[in-house]
C-alpha cells in the first residue's frame, strides 16, 4: 500500500515538472499539437483532422467568422469562434467568411465554425489533463 | 460555395463532434471507439426521431 502509494506520488511529480501549461496553450493555438506534443500523434492526428475539418467545411459554407459582438447572441459566437486559436486568426486576416448570413447553408456554416472552436477548446483542455497525469495515458 | 443537403450536414456535424468526444472523453482506444460510435448514433438518431417529430406536428 505505502510502496503504491510512493509510487504514484513519484508519477505525479514527474509528469508535473515543466511548463504544464504548454499542450493547453499549443493545442488552442493549432488543433491536435497539444496532443502531438506529448506524442499522441493517432489521437492528435484524428483530432487535428476533425477540427480542421470542420472548420474548413463551416467556411466552404459561407459561414460567418464573428469579428464584433452586439448582442449576447454573437458574444456567444465570437467565443465559440475564438476557440479555435490561430485558425481564426488567419482566417480573420485572409478575409475568409461572409460578413452576414445570406442563405441557411451559410448558417450551417456558422455553426460548424463555432462547433470547431469549442471542440479545440476540449482538445486542448484534455492535452492539458494528459500532461497533468489526471487522465490516465 | 459548398452546399450539401439538411441530412449531409447532420452526417458531416456528427461525425467530426463524435471522433472529439470518443478521444477525450475515455482513457483506452477500445472505449473511445465505442464511445464515439455511441455518440454518432445518437446524434444522427436523435435529429431522425426529432424531424419525424416536426414532420407530423406541422401536419
Amino acid at each position: 500500500m505505502a510502496a503504491t502509494q510512493n509510487n504514484s506520488a513519484s508519477a505525479g511529480k514527474s509528469t508535473n515538472q515543466g511548463f504544464v501549461y504548454l499542450p493547453l496553450v499549443v493545442g488552442w493555438l493549432v488543433p491536435g499539437a497539444g496532443h502531438f506534443l506529448l506524442r499522441k500523434w493517432g489521437r492528435g492526428a484524428l483530432l487535428a483532422i476533425s477540427i480542421f475539418g470542420m472548420f474548413v467545411i463551416g467556411v466552404a459554407m459561407q459561414g460567418k467568422i464573428y469579428s464584433h459582438a452586439s448582442d449576447i447572441l454573437e458574444v456567444l459566437g465570437l467565443i465559440g469562434d475564438l476557440g479555435n486559436g490561430l485558425l481564426y486568426i488567419v482566417s480573420r486576416v485572409a478575409g475568409l467568411g461572409a460578413d452576414s448570413v445570406q442563405v441557411t447553408t451559410a448558417d450551417w456554416g456558422s455553426r460548424f465554425i463555432v462547433v470547431a472552436g469549442l471542440l479545440n477548446v476540449i482538445a486542448a483542455v484534455d492535452a492539458h489533463n494528459l500532461r497533468t497525469g489526471r487522465k490516465p495515458s | 460555395m459548398f452546399a450539401p443537403s439538411h441530412f449531409t450536414a447532420v452526417l458531416l456535424f456528427a461525425l467530426f463532434a463524435s471522433t472529439v468526444f470518443g478521444i477525450t472523453m475515455r482513457d483506452t482506444p477500445p472505449k473511445m471507439l465505442r464511445y464515439g460510435a455511441y455518440c454518432f448514433v445518437l446524434f444522427v438518431g436523435s435529429a431522425i426521431v426529432l424531424s419525424w417529430l416536426m414532420y407530423f406536428i406541422a401536419r
